[in-house]
């Protein structure tokens, strides 16, 4: 009897142990192999970007074939998991080598907090200072010194509609909010969900209303909305307000419970006309086999013709990594035409230089190539790109209130009280 | 007759809430068995046209990693969690102290608390240690967290085995650890299985740390089915099908031992 | 050590038979062993339990409202911004309505079917077992299932739609009777229905299972006696059942309180904080505020406000607990 419970014992504890022995050594623990390899850290898990990201991996690897490269992109939520994982791990002291970042005001916070290192040798060697827009290296810099380095483009005020509705009822694709509204009465007469809204995660509202107040505000007083030189109680704010309300009027019942994927996919099985949306939505009608141009059309928000909201991709250094030199080689690839046309195809987005090769991507690519060249180029505030996350997460609330409660003034109190988080 | 009528509308009710606690199931299992092209939204409770186990397929392709992990998770945290509650049960029942009752009071307070309230500075120290984002760091954080539950029914089972016993070892010179090898141990065969079973359906069914606490490669199978089922893109069936993959081994689990999971509820729920 | 200690006490030592039913003095070596095998414990709950929720007071009254640390003192400055959020106002009245609702069903729900179950029917291991079976289940599995289940475009609305009433569920943003109380409507959120009955679906076979064990308890010639003296078997159980299940009616709504008051992988997995945040509850919103907005502080001020709420329950049934055992 005794003997057999000494067993028992010895069973279980070795058993536990040889279990958590395998598993600790199954997980990549990312604290071991830093030194050596270039980890690069990324929320690109699966599909066209997880393609894009290996395709650019690859480049470099044949460019640098003694050095290795750790792939650590953390899934889940849409980038939301790995800025959380990001965030203990700098609190931690223990940078990755190189982290995808939003242009702006998101990698403004990391550079405010003193974490990363300029990188104005490194354009300067490689004579990037006029390869990219100017108002996009603005978008990664303070105080002249340079951040980051952009690796694709994501244009964020387009409204996509679904091609044989419009043709059907014999329809023209909005130009002005005018316009938009008279469609929508028209659609909403034949039964047709007008606009198709996914606000389960709030952001896709907040875009919708950003891409308003820029089409009423234009780029310039847009801008000098983040910056403290425009007010939030100006008639065009209020104006972009009831225009945003008047919109919600013409939305799906059952937005609150859908995520942006199942609002494109209403777009996409006819069951409503319109949707606003950055442009990775070409990428997913893309996976669901619908044809540019004659599954879907697409054109920017109303009145925003000749502006760009820009959702951007960056990678800078951040400070305290071993191997600085190796990290600077890898951003080289990263910057370099090669390495964007590499990536930028597979991920369905374009890439940031303005002299990369447009016959190696699709017809709503080439199209934003040439926008994003000539047009006026804009931060998103719901990637946060425009302002600090602190306000944006204020705005968000706000936003997510006005959708159900549609109360105009308190709306704009809301964004009022919100922009003190602006100044900070 | 009187009795007769009320004891057909005891099973007219009850069938028919047994019907309202079936929805779920019936829905899961059906969906999960249709193939893609089947799953719509207005044929939703018909039966599939023909039966398709392809999603299962994808459904598992998908969580295997996850549902490895979570393997790896709950049988060493069940197993250290299960003697380390056993132990302390077997002091506070036992060897009691002046104060005893006072700090196993303490000790379960532990078990109320919400998790919200100690995740900040849980995820700073598991990062200082380097167990951060590791099975390993989930495990320990389960085993110490299931102190307190584990505890206490271990403590109320022991209070079932009586004092002569021991004191009759003791006479005999039998110390600490010989009761407990030879008498607590071979007792506490029933004890072990309930707690047992307690903490591998709480452990496996756990989803706050393990969101907060692991990502991608490391992340057990409940968040990564949450990841799955987060849009109405993954298709339905799919999402069914992996929530019965993630199902299946606590299920089983009540199925097979529903009286020992029982026990384990009601020892878990402390003496009112 | 532990084993060397035991080899060397003296080996059966002759008991004496006249102190035999006094318990033998406890040596003090196995005292000090006792008490040093259950240190380790004691300390992990002192450091991981306690510790860290001082931890975690200290961080909601900081500035720490950013991904990097700032532990200045910010005073009560997080609490006070709380309690003037809508979004907070909106979870405290989530919270009460759903504690209400959820607990109310789940025990007069659990007490039914046990009274049922208990009349000795056929087939009653199948029926408590299907009433039963949703507990081994995780939230993220019924959250999962009953979003598909209740979804406004398909689910049972197919159903309801045949009916002509057109039930929006959780999206629903209706609140009902809709009085204003400061920033929030007050009332019943109709969309947290759909989450009640999730969360029913799953619990009820914790109270039918404690329920069921209290009536097993009750003595069978106490209802016999009661039957000869020309009691209806309604008097019976108003008069002798009822007041007996009283103490485990007490344990089911501690239980369920404590769940409802920190649920969070059910809302997220089914509903998220919903438009308005008509079913955001503390649990969601720490969450998001702290791992997804980085604003620890303010993270840190919503868990001591929900680990105080259910304290207030908590320690005094932990009190009335332990003076019952003693």
């Amino acid at each position: 009897m005794k003997k057999k419970w000494g067993i028992f014992a010895a069973i279980l504890l070795t058993f536990s142990m040889i279990l958590s022995a395998c598993s600790s050594t199954s997980g990549g623990s990312s604290d071991k192999d830093k030194s050596g390899k270039l980890e690069i850290f990324s929320w690109w898990t699966a599909g066209g970007e997880a393609d894009g990201l290996k395709a650019l991996i690859k480049v470099f690897e044949k460019k640098q074939p003694d050095l290795k490269v750790n792939n650590a992109a953390v899934a889940g939520g849409a980038g939301t998991n790995a800025k959380a994982v990001l965030a203990t791990r700098m609190q931690g002291g223990d940078p990755p080598s190189t982290f995808q970042v939003h242009g702006g005001a998101e990698l403004m916070a990391w550079v405010n907090s003193d974490k990363m290192q300029p990188l104005n040798d490194l354009y300067k060697k490689n004579g990037w200072d006029d390869k990219f827009p100017k108002e996009l290296i603005n978008m990664v810099s303070k105080d002249s010194k340079i951040y980051a380095i952009p690796v694709d483009i994501h244009r964020g005020n387009v409204l996509f509609y679904n091609k044989k509705i419009f043709e059907d009822n014999h329809l023209e694709a909005p130009k002005t909010f005018d316009d938009f509204f008279k469609v929508a009465d028209k659609l909403k007469a034949k039964g047709i969900t007008p606009l198709a809204l996914g606000d389960k995660e709030i952001w896709p509202a907040t875009m919708l209303f950003e891409n308003i107040l820029l089409g009423k505000l234009g780029p310039d007083k847009y801008k000098a909305l983040w910056t403290g030189g425009e007010p939030f109680d100006s008639p065009e704010v209020k104006e972009s307000a009831e225009i945003f309300k008047k919109m919600l009027g013409y939305i799906n019942d059952d937005h609150s419970s859908r995520a942006w994927q199942d609002a494109s996919q209403l777009v996409a099985d006819g069951k409503a006309a319109m949707n606003v949306m950055g442009d990775w939505a070409a990428g997913y009608y893309t996976s669901l086999n619908l044809k540019p141009n004659k599954d879907y059309g697409w054109i920017e928000t109303p009145e925003s013709d000749g502006d760009f909201m820009v959702i951007t991709d960056t990678f800078g250094l951040p400070k305290g990594v071993k191997n600085e030199g190796d990290v600077k080689k890898f951003l080289t690839v990263l910057g370099s035409v090669e390495g964007q046309d590499a990536f930028n195809p597979l991920k369905g987005s374009i890439p940031a230089r303005t002299d990369a090769d447009p016959s190696k991507y699709d017809d709503y690519s080439k199209d934003a190539m040439k926008d994003f060249k000539s047009d006026a180029l804009t931060p998103s505030l719901a990637h946060g790109s425009a302002a600090p996350e602190s306000y944006l997460t204020k705005v968000n609330q706000a936003v997510n209130i006005f959708v159900t409660q549609k109360n105009v003034d308190q709306f704009i109190q809301s964004l009022k009280d919100a922009s003190s988080e602006l100044k900070k | 007759m009187a009795k007769a009528v009320s004891r057909g509308t005891i099973y007219i009710i009850l069938i028919a809430l047994s019907l309202c606690f079936l929805i779920p199931p019936y829905v899961m299992v059906i969906t999960s068995l249709k193939p893609f092209d089947d799953v719509s939204l207005e044929h939703m409770w018909a039966l599939p046209s023909s039966l398709n186990f392809q999603s299962y397929a994808e459904a598992f392709d998908k969580l295997l990693p996850n549902l490895l992990n979570t393997f790896y998770l709950v049988i060493p945290a069940t197993l250290i969690s299960a003697l380390l509650g056993s132990l302390n049960g077997y002091v506070l029942s036992k060897w009691k102290f002046r104060g005893a009752d006072w700090i196993f009071t303490m000790i379960l307070f532990g078990m109320f608390i919400p998790y919200q309230s100690i995740l900040i500075p849980l995820i700073q120290f598991l990062r200082s240690i380097g167990l951060y984002n590791s099975i390993p760091g989930l495990i320990f954080v389960h085993v110490v967290y299931g102190i307190p539950v584990t505890t206490l029914m271990f403590r109320n089972f022991y209070a079932n085995i009586p004092d002569s016993l021991l004191e009759s070892a003791q006479m005999d010179g039998a110390g600490f650890l010989k009761i407990y090898r030879h008498i607590i141990m071979p007792l506490s065969i029933t004890g072990f299985v309930v707690v047992a079973i307690w903490q591998f359906t709480n452990i496996w069914n756990e989803f706050l740390f393990a969101v907060t606490i692991t990502t991608t490669d490391q992340q057990p199978i409940m968040v990564a089915l949450q990841n799955l089922a987060g849009s109405q893109v993954v298709h339905w069936n799919i999402q069914m099908a992996g929530a019965i993959l993630a199902a299946l081994p606590t299920l089983l689990v009540y199925i097979l031992l529903g009286k020992y999971f029982i026990r384990g509820l009601l020892a878990g729920s402390v003496k009112g | 050590m532990a084993e060397a200690n035991l080899q060397n006490t003296p080996a059966r030592t002759q008991p004496n038979p006249k102190t035999r039913p006094k318990r033998k003095k406890i040596r003090s070596t196995d005292r000090l062993l006792a008490i040093s095998f259950l240190l380790p414990s004691i300390v992990a709950v002192a450091v991981f339990v306690y510790g860290f929720i001082g931890w975690t007071g200290y961080v909601s009254l900081s500035k720490w409202h950013a991904i990097l640390p700032d532990l200045s003192f910010a005073g009560l400055e997080n609490y006070l911004t709380l309690f003037q959020n809508f979004r907070f106002q909106s979870d405290l009245r989530n919270t009460l309505i759903f504690t209400i609702l959820f607990i109310a069903v789940v025990a007069l729900l659990g007490q039914c079917l046990a009274v049922m179950i208990d009349k000795k029917i056929k087939a009653e291991s199948l029926f408590r077992n299907i009433f039963l079976f949703p507990m081994a289940l995780s939230f993220i599995v019924t959250g999962v299932v009953w979003r598909w289940v209740l979804n406004p475009s398909s689910g049972v609305n197919l159903l309801f739609d045949k009916l002509g009433w057109d039930l929006k569920w959780y999206t629903d943003t209706t609140i009902w009777p809709g009085i204003e109380i400061g920033k929030v409507t007050g009332g019943i959120p109709i969309a947290l229905i759909a989450v009640v009955i999730a969360a029913v679906w799953q619990m009820t076979g914790f109270s039918l299972a404690m329920y069921l064990a209290g009536l097993r308890g009750i003595p069978e010639e106490l209802k016999e006696a009661a039957r000869m003296d020309g009691a209806s078997e309604f008097q019976i159980y108003r008069k002798i059942i009822l007041p007996m299940l009283r103490p485990i009616t007490l344990s089911v709504i501690i239980i369920m309180a404590h769940i409802s008051l920190k649920i969070f992988d059910l809302i997220y997995a089914m509903t998220g904080s919903g438009a308005n945040f008509v079913t955001d509850m503390p649990g969601v919103y720490m969450f998001e505020t702290t791992f997804r907005s980085h604003n620890y502080a303010e993270g840190g001020a919503i868990a001591i406000i929900m680990l105080l709420s259910v304290a207030i329950f908590i320690v005094p049934y932990l009190i009335h607990s332990r003076k019952g055992e003693q």
